[in-house]
């Protein structure tokens, strides 16, 4: 039977299984909107508030379920408006596809109301992105969009669909499979890179385990756990793999770089075997490259030969899937008869002992002062038992919910790491909160950031999503504040945010449950009855200590092991 | 060093630019770039020339693989290859002594004058780069109105191809 466009868009979206898609609608996209109104029981369409949202909000929604998030929006302003979040999606390697309308293709090529190249701009920050120029390509396209975004390197990919596309017929039929000549991702390690990597590990004395977001993608937290337990050795991990190994656990020594705890910057500096996993070596993590793990052998796991030895050199790289490479190191590992140096790792660990000593995250509440940051999350971490899934802004705020929620799972950390994009948290959160709609899901967020995507606010009322969202206002755009006292002698340019709305009546406006927190003694009561409150959104406001300081420090220029400490 | 690449991509709208977006975004510089469809229309082979360090090089190859529309791509530096350019030259022979002069050039260049008026000698003339070099050198004397260069073309010599 032949079918329009739109209704191959539809049965596109059903064939891949896809239950959930954030968009707005336009001129563009019309017949494909009309097509998802008669088959609204099928798909469940979420409407944001600005394209930004519906692009971040598919964005949790994969970073929560490792499946690719899906996006509609119209061409013009509304590709436009997705393209920070696509970007975003690019850094951090999110399993994506984004749909875009475009006029009809008669009309492309001639400035015509509300069209941009969308193809063109994107071209740099998409895993790969198509034009679709004929019906018949359709259902192929979206096959491969769904292919390439969640295979090998996961990423973003981009389907621009002109409008006459839509009303076209054809008939309809969906590839099972595909195969291109020119993308095969390798997923199998090297079998000799694996016993190379295991010799080395036999030979370490100070080895230490380096591993990122890839493992949380590739859904290997479980067998790195294995790995890491029957190694023996200590385990730091980036901001994106925080959740791939236990924090609670006693291997575990934190966060590495920028941020990362005295510890884990140490273990990698004096280490003589680093052991790379999914992580790729971002200058956030190594700090200046000149003096970044002088005495070590690096191993360097990641499906994306890029990746490998593109900022470090590394001694043994092994391509493929994380899980894969980890089965298999387990196996090689368990068919040696050697150990690793036992002596050594003893002596490894006391030192570590000494190195935790200095305590590096520990901060002291008052009660009579005022709250810290740190304090609401740990707080929100006790409370919730460590199992609430915890999407984040960027800024301060967003160094204390790595730093002080210890997350002992993958998948429940959603942040924007590589961009770094102010706005992306509550947006995010509605994904998450799609994803999973009985789950504690907190969106921690600042002053500066909430107020980004505010607007999404509305459609958190729209679909019920009960997000709590923990506002550490500290009155400043306080990541830049930092930088400020510390590099450019206090003088605050531009980061000090007057005029602050009222938080409450803002919540409140949009029909939600607003909270102010000022003394330390309301942080926990207040954390427990927006918890309580199961079907409502929860925007606490808690009023921080204002000049307050994310440690430890690398300073821009300095070594892992150059630290501020407080 | 200087690195003579070659890349069989999808003959598809965009690829070329995917691929020149890529040096500009990364701040690799491009030297001269050279591309058509091959005896396959399906596919397009292009050349590229480029320097840089072995890393930086490395690092080049890599992400041109990682391109969904480039098929292969294989540095020719690594390989004993051929390389070969074409060059138009348009020559001023207002007088009759340039006429001879240049027509002269030119066979010692084993070039072909492939076009005639009253004022200008057209040249074709193929070869290595610093074969064509030489012989704008050599025209240095006379008035050059334009020069044309394709770019280079490069291939393995040997058993060593890059194919689909
Ligand atoms: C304000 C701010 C401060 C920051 N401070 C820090 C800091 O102190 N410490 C820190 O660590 N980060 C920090 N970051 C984040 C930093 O910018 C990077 O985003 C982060 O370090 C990258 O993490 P990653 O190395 O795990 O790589 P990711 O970006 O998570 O990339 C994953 C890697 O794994 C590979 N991969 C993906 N899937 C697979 C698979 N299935 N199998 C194998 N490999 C796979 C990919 O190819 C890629 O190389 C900060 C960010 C911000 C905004
Ligand atoms: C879209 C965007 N613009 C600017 C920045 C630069 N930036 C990084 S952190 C930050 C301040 C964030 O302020 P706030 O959300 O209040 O968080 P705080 O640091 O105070 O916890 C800014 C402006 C950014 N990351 N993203
Ligand atoms: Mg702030």
């Amino acid at each position: 039977m032949e079918l329009t466009g739109a209704e191959i868009f539809v049965e596109c979206l059903k064939e891949e299984g896809v239950d959930t898609i954030f968009g707005y609608p336009g001129g563009a996209v019309l017949f494909l909107y009309d097509e998802l109104y008669k088959q609204h029981d099928k798909i469940n369409h979420i409407l944001v508030r600005h394209e930004q949202g519906a692009v971040h909000a598919a964005e949790g929604y994969a970073k929560a379920t490792n499946r690719p998030g899906v996006a509609l929006v119209t061409s013009g302003p509304g590709a436009t408006n997705a393209v920070t979040g696509i970007a975003d999606a690019y850094m951090d390697s999110v399993p994506m596809v984004v749909f875009t309308g475009q006029v009809p293709r008669h009309l492309i090529g001639n400035d015509a109301f509300q069209e941009v190249d969308i193809v063109g701009i994107t071209r740099p920050c998409v895993k790969h992105n198509f034009l679709v120029t004929d019906v018949k390509d359709l259902a192929t396209t979206i096959k491969k969009a769904f292919y390439i975004a969640s295979t090998g390197r996961p990423g973003p990919v981009l389907v621009d669909i002109p409008k006459d596309i839509t009303t076209a017929r054809c008939e309809f039929h969906y590839p099972k499979e595909i195969t291109m000549r020119s993308y095969n991702p390798t997923v199998k390690g090297n079998k000799r890179q694996v016993r190379r990597a295991i010799d080395l590990m036999l030979e370490a004395q100070k080895p230490v385990l380096y591993t990122g977001g890839g493992v949380v993608l590739s859904g290997a937290a479980h067998e790195l756990t294995e790995l890491t337990r029957e190694l023996g050795f200590p385990i730091t991990n980036t901001l994106m793999g925080l959740g791939g190994f236990p924090s609670m656990d006693k291997q575990f020594i934190g966060m590495l770089g920028m941020h990362g705890t005295y510890e884990a910057n140490n273990a990698m500096h004096h280490a003589d075997l680093v052991i790379a996993i999914g992580a790729r070596f971002d200058d956030r993590v190594t700090g200046n490259i000149e003096k970044f793990c002088p005495y070590a052998k690096i191993i360097h796991v990641d499906i994306d030969p890029a990746s490998i030895s593109k900022n470090v050199k590394v001694d043994v790289p092994i391509v493929g899937d994380v899980k894969n490479v980890i089965v298999d190191m387990l196996e090689e590992f368990r068919s040696r008869n050697e150990r690793p140096d036992a002596e050594a790792l003893v002596a490894w660990w006391k030192q570590i002992d000494e190195w935790r000593k200095a305590d590096c995250l520990k901060y002291n509440q008052d009660v009579n002062a005022a709250i810290k940051a740190q304090y609401v999350v740990e707080k929100f971490w006790e409370v919730t038992n460590g199992d609430a899934y915890v999407c984040s802004d960027v800024g301060q705020h967003q160094m204390w919910a790595a730093q002080y929620y210890r997350f002992s799972q993958p998948n429940r950390w959603i942040n924007s790491g590589g961009l770094g994009t102010m706005g992306f948290g509550l947006p995010a959160a509605m994904g998450v909160q799609m994803a999973f709609p009985e789950e504690t899901v907190g969106c921690i967020t600042g002053d500066g950031s909430i107020q980004m995507c505010i607007q999404e606010l509305a459609t958190c009322l729209q679909y019920h999503l009960p997000i709590k969202i923990l506002s550490l206002n500290n009155g400043y755009l306080g990541m830049v504040r930092q930088w400020q006292e510390f590099f450019y002698q206090k003088r605050y340019a531009m980061s000090y945010m007057e005029a602050l709305p009222d938080f409450v009546k803002l919540a409140e406006a949009y029909g939600h449950v607003g909270m102010r927190i000022e003394k330390v003694s309301d942080v926990e009561g207040a954390l427990k009855e927006a918890l309580a409150m199961k079907d409502r959104l929860v925007f606490m406001d808690f009023i921080t200590e204002r000049e307050n300081n994310v440690f430890p420090m690398v300073p821009a220029g300095a070594g892992q092991n150059e630290m501020i400490l407080v | 060093m200087r690195h003579v690449i070659s890349i069989l991509m999808e003959n598809e709208a965009g690829a070329l630019s995917r691929v020149a977006g890529l040096f500009s975004a990364r701040g690799y510089n491009i030297e001269s770039l050279t591309v058509a469809p091959t005896d396959d229309a399906t596919l397009s082979r292009l050349t590229l020339v480029t320097r840089g360090s072995e890393e930086i090089v490395e690092q080049i190859v890599k992400q041109l693989n990682k391109l969904i529309d480039v098929v292969k791509v294989m540095d020719l530096a690594q390989y004993a290859h051929l390389e070969r350019e074409m060059m138009f030259v348009k020559v001023g022979v207002e007088k009759n002594a340039a006429c001879e002069a240049v027509k002269r050039l030119s066979d010692i260049f084993r070039g072909n004058i492939i076009d005639v008026s009253d004022k200008t000698y057209t040249i074709e003339l193929t070869g290595d780069r610093s074969k064509l070099d030489a012989f704008v050198n050599a025209l240095r004397d006379f008035r050059i109105i334009e020069v044309v260069r394709s770019g280079s073309m490069g291939i393995a010599r040997g058993e060593a191809s890059l194919h689909v």
